[in-house]
């Protein structure tokens, strides 16, 4: 069973997590900002995939596409905190900011899901909604999320990790610790080593 | 030199401590091989052909004598007695045991060393000039921006799983010795009139299966945002570099795909999250680094000296040595001394354990004890007092380190090729070791003057043969090894890339074909050229219609 990990501990879930059956219709898809350049065919799910999915009750967590076009008749569910929204590796926060008038922190919840570890794109998305987009809720990884990348999950911003089902909590909350004091900032605020250096009685 | 403080002790013995534990896991069927592929190339460490083999980084080339006698302790306990230099300023050992890794990067920690992102889709280790601080055409001693650099790549956490690898250079100097325009990136350091630092930010070059040179998307960038800066250019790189296929995954294809102007449109925007913010780098780390790379304490010496003369008079091979191997210094009565790699009948950029003693010994005696790698595969010493050159050569040479040919055609790059590496088409080793043999007569090769010369075994291009002189490149065909000649390409100033002068060879008709190249360019130039001026001047066909002959076209026109 898939373990979440809340900040540093484990917890139970109590958000659903939506997924679309996979398609195997790849789209090429320019996105965002990057016209002209075709990104790597991605899936993307058609409007009757879109609308055939089933919602339950209770805390979901949704993907951008369905929230983007089925936000109309969440929009009472949303407001009760019910609506949380997960994006893929390829795609744009700035699509998901934009649905919510610029504020993600109307959602209580936004997942990135790592689809492969070796897919690091959700590192820069969750460094751009956690700055650019000044999201502070809860940042969740979703996906192939390892014990070996938690130390960086955590920098860029994420604290809560629903590990692969394969993995242990316990080492997993661990390695949030691999390294006492990077050397650069990130999403966490910590001042760069050099920062420190240049402290006044600074010490390792 | 550069060294640790509690900081950077502390990061990499916890790196030591991670990678066992990645190490065990995977010993004990914990960890798959495939995830613990990426885990251990950000370590340095690749499965090749025969073993695995360990890329220790060497960060921007500069090593201390106390690290080489480290390096040579691991190529005794843990290889078979040698260790090899690569084109990117590393040392790779090539037989080095898997359950042995752990206790290698332990040792290599006691020496503030490591093997931390020297492979993997992540930022590698900055490259920089091997004459850094001593080159008399320097404007900027790149060091301690390239160790500025050097920390706010290690364990960025943002661009630990990048589309592919990256490669950052940084020169500082009027001639580009860092191949600046080859590389994901390369800065230009240099100054304004006020004296301000300031980096040219190029974008996009490479090697590899499509060469380009890159862009300069910022022209003048205030040192201290390089790091921010840097950040807005992976960032877009990370999420839309190409992920579906790794020979498009390079930075080269997505800013060739939207354009230099767009990327860099994007990247200014992306800047604009962080610019001035708490990494913008402040003068007091840049003093700190700066410290680190201070003159040494060398005494004041006249510059020029008569023992130093008398023996350049009395003894040729001694001048001949010194007209390849010694080159100016920024202080008067010092040199810079480029000790080869490259003797007849050794892979180039091989060392065994045993010269490395003896290096370590040489530098400690004659030039403060520091030492730099080159990505041509040579090591250099750069602070050498005039008056102790003839005893260095000495020395250097009773260990085979004083081959007097560097620049020179047999002073080739070359990549290990298909006797270590398995995504190779063709060998290149027993290539480079043919064509030293054609040239072994010391007076020809000298009158051939410069000529660079360089062999990868394949497109992944290694061997940086896209800017040699003349490039090999080993081609498959058929499940033959056969080899592309490609010539015009050079790095420097005037970057450019090789343009292949027709079908491909047989092995054996390798250093034969070199021979007909040198032989038109001996025939056909000025007093003053360079091969490269020759081939620049008069272009490719005398050298075509030499090596092919006259109008007849072999049958066999593939290119490989
Ligand atoms: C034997 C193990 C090695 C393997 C498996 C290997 C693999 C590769 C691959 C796959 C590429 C192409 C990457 C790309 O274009 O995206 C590459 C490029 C390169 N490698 Fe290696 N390599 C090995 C050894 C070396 C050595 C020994 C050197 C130095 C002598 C070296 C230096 C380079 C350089 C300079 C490039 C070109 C970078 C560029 O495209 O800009 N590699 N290598
Ligand atoms: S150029 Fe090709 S053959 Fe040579 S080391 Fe690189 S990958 Fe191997």
């Amino acid at each position: 069973m898939a373990e979440l990990i809340r900040g540093t501990e484990v917890v139970a879930d109590d958000w659903t997590w939506v997924r679309l059956p996979e398609t195997n219709e790849p789209v090429r898809k320019s996105a965002g900002k990057v016209v002209l350049f075709k990104l790597t065919g991605e899936p993307a799910a058609s409007d009757d995939v879109i609308s055939a999915c089933d919602i339950p009750a209770g805390k979901v967590l949704l993907p951008l596409s369905v929230w983007l076009r089925r936000r109309d008749e969440l929009a009472t569910r949303a407001d009760d905190g019910e609506i949380g929204v997960w994006l893929d590796s390829h795609e744009e926060p700035a699509e998901l900011a934009e649905s919510l008038g610029g504020n993600l922190n109307r959602l209580p919840l936004i997942g990135v899901n790592f689809p492969k570890f070796i897919d690091g794109r959700g590192y820069s998305i969750a460094f751009i909604l956690r700055t650019r987009f000044g999201y502070r809720n809860e940042l969740r990884a979703l996906g192939d999320v390892l014990r070996d990348q938690m130390f960086f999950f955590h920098r860029c911003g994420f604290d809560a990790y629903l590990l692969r089902a394969d993995q242990k909590a316990e080492r997993c909350i661990g390695a949030l610790k691999d390294f006492t004091t990077p050397y650069q900032t990130s999403t966490d605020g910590q001042p760069p080593v050099f920062r420190r250096r240049a402290a006044p009685g600074a010490g390792a | 030199m550069y060294r640790y403080d509690e900081y950077d002790h502390t990061l990499v013995l916890e790196r030591v401590a991670q990678y066992r534990d990645q190490l065990q896991r995977n010993l004990a069927g914990e960890l798959s091989d495939d995830e613990f592929r990426p885990l251990r190339l950000q370590n340095g460490l690749y499965i090749q052909r025969h073993a695995p083999m360990l890329r220790v980084a060497i960060p921007y080339g500069m090593l201390s004598s106390t690290q080489l006698r480290k390096l040579s302790d691991i190529g005794r306990r843990y290889d078979r007695g040698y260790g090899h230099f690569s084109t990117r300023q590393n040392m790779q050992f090539n037989w080095p045991k898997l359950e042995d890794t752990g206790d290698i990067l332990a040792e290599l920690a006691t020496v503030e060393m490591h093997a931390i992102q020297t492979s993997g889709n992540c930022i590698r280790n900055i490259t920089t000039d091997p004459f850094a601080g001593v080159a008399p055409d320097e404007i900027v001693d790149p060091r301690p921006y390239c160790e500025v650099l050097r920390q706010w790549s290690t364990f960025h956490p943002e661009f630990a799983f990048l589309p592919r690898k990256f490669k950052i250079a940084v020169s500082g100097t009027l001639e580009d010795r860092a191949v600046t325009y080859a590389h994901d990136v390369g800065l230009q350091l240099y100054r304004d009139d006020k004296g301000e630092v300031l980096a040219r930010v190029i974008v996009g070059g490479g090697m590899g299966r499509t060469p380009i040179l890159g862009s300069v998307i910022h022209d003048a960038l205030p040192w201290q945002h390089l790091p921010t800066y840097l950040d807005a250019v992976l960032r877009v790189y990370n999420r839309y570099g190409r992920r579906d296929n790794a020979y498009k995954a390079r930075i080269k294809i997505l800013v060739k795909a939207i354009g230099a102007e767009t990327f860099a449109r994007q990247v200014d925007e992306e800047w604009q999250l962080e610019r001035d913010g708490i990494a913008t780098v402040t003068q007091a780390e840049l003093d700190r680094a700066s410290a680190a790379f201070t003159d040494p304490d060398a005494p004041l010496r006249p510059a020029t000296d008569a023992g130093f003369d008398a023996k350049r008079a009395s003894d040729p091979a001694f001048a001949r040595w010194v007209s390849r191997c010694v080159r100016g210094h920024k202080r008067p009565g010092y040199r810079a001394v480029t000790l080869s790699l490259k003797p007849t009948g050794v892979a180039p950029g091989d060392i065994s354990c045993e010269q490395m003693d003896a290096l370590a010994d040489l530098a400690d005696r004659y030039s403060f004890g520091e030492l730099r790698v080159s990505h041509e595969q040579n090591v250099v010493l750069a602070d050498v007092a005039l008056a102790d050159l003839y005893e260095l050569w000495l020395g250097a040479r009773a260990h085979g380190l004083a081959t007097p040919n560097i620049g020179l055609l047999t002073d080739i790059i070359c990549c290990p090729g298909g006797d270590f590496c398995s995504l190779a088409n063709a060998k290149s080793i027993p290539i480079a070791q043919a064509i030293q043999e054609a040239f072994e007569n010391l007076d020809y090769l000298y009158d051939v003057g410069d000529l660079e010369l360089n062999i990868s075994g394949c497109m992944n291009s290694c061997g940086h043969h896209h800017v040699g002189h003349i490039g090999i490149l080993g081609v498959d065909k058929t499940g033959s090894e056969w080899y592309q000649v490609s010539i015009g390409g050079s790095q420097g100033n005037l970057t450019s890339l090789g343009d292949v002068i027709g079908p491909s060879f047989a092995a054996e008709e390798v250093p034969g074909v070199v021979t007909k190249l040198v032989e038109t360019y001996v025939e056909q130039r000025t007093p003053e050229e360079r091969f490269i001026d020759t081939v620049r001047r008069i272009g490719m066909a005398p050298f075509k219609a030499r090596v092919y002959g006259e109008p007849t076209k072999k049958a066999e026109v593939t290119h490989g």
